[in-house]
C-alpha cells in the first residue's frame, strides 16, 4: 500500500528548512554554460566556505602533524635526528598500509577490527612457508597476499550476505585470527609465537635503501607525475569550456609537493648512521681501523607506499568502481536504485582491506625481521584505525581518501615515536597508549562534530 | 500528434496474498501531458506506480507501451523502455556532487577512467535545457543544496537519459512555497519537451495547477479520470474521499480516457 505518510515525514527532515534561501533566484548563476569565477580569490573563498561547512578534509591532521613535530623537536632533542626520521617512516609503513585498506571499509561506514591480526595471519603464512617449507620469497609473499584475499572474501560474505554487523564479524575474527596466527607460527619446536625472517629480500623492503641517485630520480618522478596530473586536468577542463583551478594555485601546490618530496629525499640521502667513528676491527688477521658502513638512502618501503597510494587513489577517484564505493557509503538505497551491486561493493572493500593488511603484515615482519603475534595485536589495529580517522576519513562513511591514511599514520607514528623517549621509566608505554587513545578520540570527535555542524548549517 | 497513449494499462489487478490492492485499474499517460494520480493513503497509488516501474509485476491485465504489449518484471525492464521514477526520498547521495549524482550508476567512461568533463557538460546542458537556474555550480555537493534544489537535481537526473515517461512521487511534499512553484514549473517544462509526466500528489492546488488530466484512485479502483478543465478542488476531494462526485457528469472510470483522446 502507499507509504506516503512515513516517507514524506522522512523527506521533510531530509530537507531542512532553515537553509532555504529567501529568494532562490538570487543564487541565479547559470550553472550550465558560464564557468564559475576562475580567480584565486574565488578559489580561496570556496575553500574557506567548504571549511566552514565542516568539510575539513585532512587540515586538522596536517596542522596536528606540524605542531607535534615542532613540539617534540623542542622537548626531545633526539627526535629530529636523521636516524629517527627514517625509523619513523619505516616503522609507520606497516600500520599506514593497513590503514589504506581500512579507508575503503570506512568509506562504506563499516569497520574492520580484524585487520591487525589478519596481517598477522598473512605474515605467519609467509614465514612458515619460508622457514618450514623453504619456499622462495615470491611464493611466500604470494601465499600471504592470497590469504589476505580469502580472509576479505570471508568477512565480506558474512557482512553482505549473512548480514552480521561488520563490528561483530571482525571482532570475532580479531579473536580467531590471533589463535590462527599462533597456530601457524607453532612449528612444534618450541618456537611458538615468534619465527625469524631470514630472507634478505623481505627484510630488505624495510631495512635496505635505494642508491642515492635512484632516490633523487624517485623524487623527480613523484613531482613530475603530480604536476602532469594537475596540469593535464586543468588543460582538458579549460579546453572543454569548464572552470578549472587557477594556474597560480596549481603551481603553488606543485611547488609545495616538490619541496616536500625533495626535502624528504635530501634528508634520507644523508648518512644517518649513529656511530660514524672508525672502530678497530680484525681484517684478515690484522687489526685495522674500519669505518662502519654508511646508512643512507631512501628505504625501499617508501617506494612501495607511494605506489600503493597512487594506485588506490586512482581507483577511488578515477574509476566507476571508486565512484560506486563513495555512492554506497553516501546513500546505500540511492546506490541500489542506480543499479549498483551494493553487496559486491561491500564484499570488495573487505577484500581490499584484508589484502592491504597482508601487505602491511609483511612490512611489519620485514621491519623487525621476524613474525611474532605480539606485533599484530591491538596496538597495530589501533594505529591503523587511528591513522585513517585522524587523517580525515569519516567513521560514518562516504568521506575519505587514501592519503588520509598516510597523513594520519604519520601523526600517530610521531606521537608514538616522540613519546617513546619522552616518558622515561616503566610507565612509558602506558602513557603512549593513553595519548594515542585520546588522539583517536579527538579525531573521532572532530569527525562527528564537523558532521553535525554540516547538518546544522543545512549542509548535512 | 498521434492518438496513441505512450503508456496504457488496461484492467490491471494486483494482490498481495489475500489482499487485492488494485481492482481492474485502467490508466494511461500521453506524451506532452501531465497526468496526476491522486487518492487517499492506501488507495493504491504507490502500488500502481511500482507496477509501472517493475518493482511489482501485475497479476493480470494489459501493460501497453507505445501501443504494444510489454512485460515489465523488473525496474531494469521499465528503465529500458524509458520510464524513470523519481521517488519521494529522492535517492541522491549527499556526499557526491550534482554531476556525480546525475550519472550515478551510468557513468561515462573513456579508457576505463571516468570522463568527468563529458559528464559535467552533459549535466550542465540538461539543467540549462530545463531552465534550471537555481544551482550555483554543478560541482556542488548535494549536501549543500536546499530541498527544492535537490528535487530539481532528482528530476533533471531522470530526464538526462532520454526518458519518455517520468513519474514523480510527491515531488513537492517537503518544499516551501517558492520552491514548490519552481518544481511545478519544471514539471510543466518536462511535458512541454514532449515527455509523458505522471505526478503523484496529495496537494490539490499543485494538481490543479500543473495537470492536463487527473486520475483518482479510490480503494484500489480508478474512480475517475477527468480533464483538468472540467473539475474543481471540491470535486477532487470528493473523488478522493468517496470515490465519486455527483457533480462531475459523464465521467465514470475509464470513460475519461476515451473522452480525452477524442
Amino acid at each position: 500500500m502507499t507509504t506516503s505518510d512515513t516517507s514524506s515525514a522522512t523527506s521533510t527532515t531530509a530537507a531542512p528548512d532553515p537553509d532555504e534561501t529567501p529568494d532562490p533566484h538570487s543564487l541565479a548563476v547559470m550553472a550550465a554554460t558560464a564557468p564559475v569565477g576562475n580567480g584565486v580569490g574565488d578559489y580561496a573563498r570556496n575553500y574557506v566556505s567548504r571549511l566552514r561547512g565542516g568539510d575539513m578534509g585532512s587540515l586538522p591532521a596536517v596542522t596536528g602533524l606540524i605542531v607535534l613535530v615542532i613540539l617534540f623537536s623542542i622537548l626531545q632533542p633526539s627526535f629530529h635526528k636523521l636516524y629517527n626520521v627514517s625509523v619513523l617512516l619505516t616503522e609507520g609503513s606497516g600500520p599506514i598500509v593497513i590503514a589504506m585498506g581500512l579507508v575503503f571499509v570506512l568509506l562504506l561506514g563499516e569497520i574492520d577490527l580484524s585487520a591487525g591480526y589478519a596481517a598477522g595471519v598473512c605474515a605467519a603464512v609467509m614465514v612458515r612457508l619460508m622457514v618450514g617449507y623453504h619456499a622462495p620469497w615470491p611464493v611466500s609473499i604470494g601465499a600471504a597476499l592470497l590469504t589476505g584475499v580469502v580472509i576479505g572474501v570471508l568477512i565480506g560474505l558474512l557482512r553482505a550476505k549473512v548480514r552480521i554487523p561488520s563490528f561483530v564479524v571482525t571482532l570475532a575474527f580479531f579473536l580467531a585470527f590471533q589463535g590462527i596466527a599462533l597456530y601457524v607460527l607453532n612449528n612444534g619446536k618450541g618456537q611458538q609465537g615468534n619465527v625469524s625472517v631470514t630472507d634478505n629480500v623481505i627484510n630488505g623492503i624495510e631495512n635496505n635503501q635505494m642508491p642515492l641517485w635512484l632516490g633523487w630520480l624517485f623524487a623527480a618522478a613523484c613531482v613530475a607525475l603530480y604536476a602532469a596530473v594537475k596540469l593535464s586536468a586543468s588543460l582538458t577542463r579549460r579546453r572543454a569550456g569548464l572552470s578549472a583551478e587557477p594556474n597560480s594555485v596549481s603551481a603553488l601546490k606543485i611547488l609545495g609537493v616538490a619541496v616536500l618530496v625533495f626535502g624528504m629525499v635530501y634528508v634520507l640521502n644523508k648518512d644517518r648512521a649513529i656511530n660514524k667513528k672508525a672502530i678497530p676491527q680484525n681484517v684478515n688477521g690484522k687489526l685495522e681501523l674500519v669505518r662502519p658502513p654508511k646508512l643512507e638512502g631512501v628505504p625501499w618501503v617508501i617506494l612501495l607506499v607511494v605506489v600503493l597510494l597512487v594506485v588506490w587513489t586512482f581507483i577511488l577517484s578515477r574509476t566507476r568502481y571508486g565512484r560506486h564505493v563513495y555512492a554506497v557509503g553516501g546513500n546505500e538505497e540511492a546506490a541500489r536504485r542506480a543499479g549498483i551491486q551494493v553487496d559486491r561493493i561491500r564484499i570488495s572493500v573487505f577484500v581490499i582491506s584484508s589484502f592491504m593488511a597482508a601487505i602491511g603484515g609483511i612490512l611489519i615482519a620485514s621491519n623487525v625481521k621476524s613474525v611474532s603475534v605480539d606485533n599484530y595485536g591491538g596496538n597495530t589495529l589501533l594505529l591503523a584505525v587511528g591513522a585513517a580517522v585522524i587523517g580525515g576519513t569519516s567513521l560514518f562513511g562516504g568521506k575519505g581518501r587514501v592519503i588520509d591514511a598516510i597523513i594520519g599514520g604519520l601523526v600517530v607514528e610521531v606521537i608514538y615515536n616522540g613519546m617513546a623517549d619522552l616518558v622515561k621509566g616503566t610507565n612509558g608505554s602506558a602513557v603512549q597508549y593513553v595519548v594515542t587513545g585520546l588522539v583517536l578520540m579527538l579525531a573521532a570527535a572532530i569527525d562527528a562534530l564537523s558532521r553535525r555542524r554540516a547538518g546544522a548549517a543545512g549542509l548535512g | 500528434m498521434t492518438d496513441q497513449p505512450l503508456l496504457q494499462l488496461r484492467n490491471v489487478n494486483k494482490s498481495f496474498g489475500p489482499v487485492q490492492v488494485l481492482h481492474g485499474v485502467d490508466f494511461e499517460a500521453r506524451a506532452g501531458e501531465v497526468v496526476s494520480l491522486i487518492g487517499d493513503n492506501g488507495a493504491g497509488k504507490s502500488t500502481l506506480v511500482k507496477c509501472i516501474g517493475g518493482t511489482y509485476t501485475i497479476d493480470s491485465g494489459e501493460y501497453l507501451f507505445d501501443g504494444a504489449p510489454v512485460h515489465v518484471r523488473t525496474p531494469r525492464d521499465s528503465a529500458a523502455l524509458g520510464i524513470e521514477i523519481v521517488y519521494q526520498d529522492l535517492a541522491l547521495c549527499e556526499n557526491l556532487d550534482i554531476v556525480q549524482n546525475m550519472f550515478l550508476g551510468r557513468e561515462t567512461t573513456s579508457r576505463l577512467t571516468l570522463d568527468e568533463n563529458a559528464m559535467e557538460r552533459a549535466a550542465s546542458e540538461t539543467l540549462a535545457s530545463l531552465s534550471v537556474r537555481t544551482v550555483k555550480s554543478v560541482r556542488q555537493r548535494v549536501s549543500s543544496l536546499s530541498g527544492g534544489q535537490r528535487q530539481t537535481v532528482a528530476i533533471a537526473k531522470s530526464v538526462l537519459w532520454n526518458s519518455k515517461i517520468v513519474i514523480l512521487d510527491e515531488p513537492t511534499a517537503a518544499l516551501g512555497v517558492a520552491q514548490t512553484a519552481q518544481v511545478l514549473s519544471l514539471v510543466r517544462r518536462l511535458a512541454d519537451r514532449g515527455l509523458a509526466v505522471v505526478l503523484i500528489s496529495h496537494n490539490m492546488l499543485d494538481v490543479l495547477e500543473v495537470s492536463d488530466r487527473i486520475a483518482a484512485l479510490y480503494l484500489g479502483r480508478m474512480a475517475a479520470i477527468v480533464d483538468r478543465a472540467s473539475v474543481n478542488q471540491t470535486q477532487l476531494v470528493e473523488l478522493i474521499t468517496t470515490g465519486r462526485s455527483d457533480s462531475i457528469t459523464g465521467v465514470p472510470a475509464g470513460a475519461g480516457m476515451t473522452g480525452a483522446s477524442a
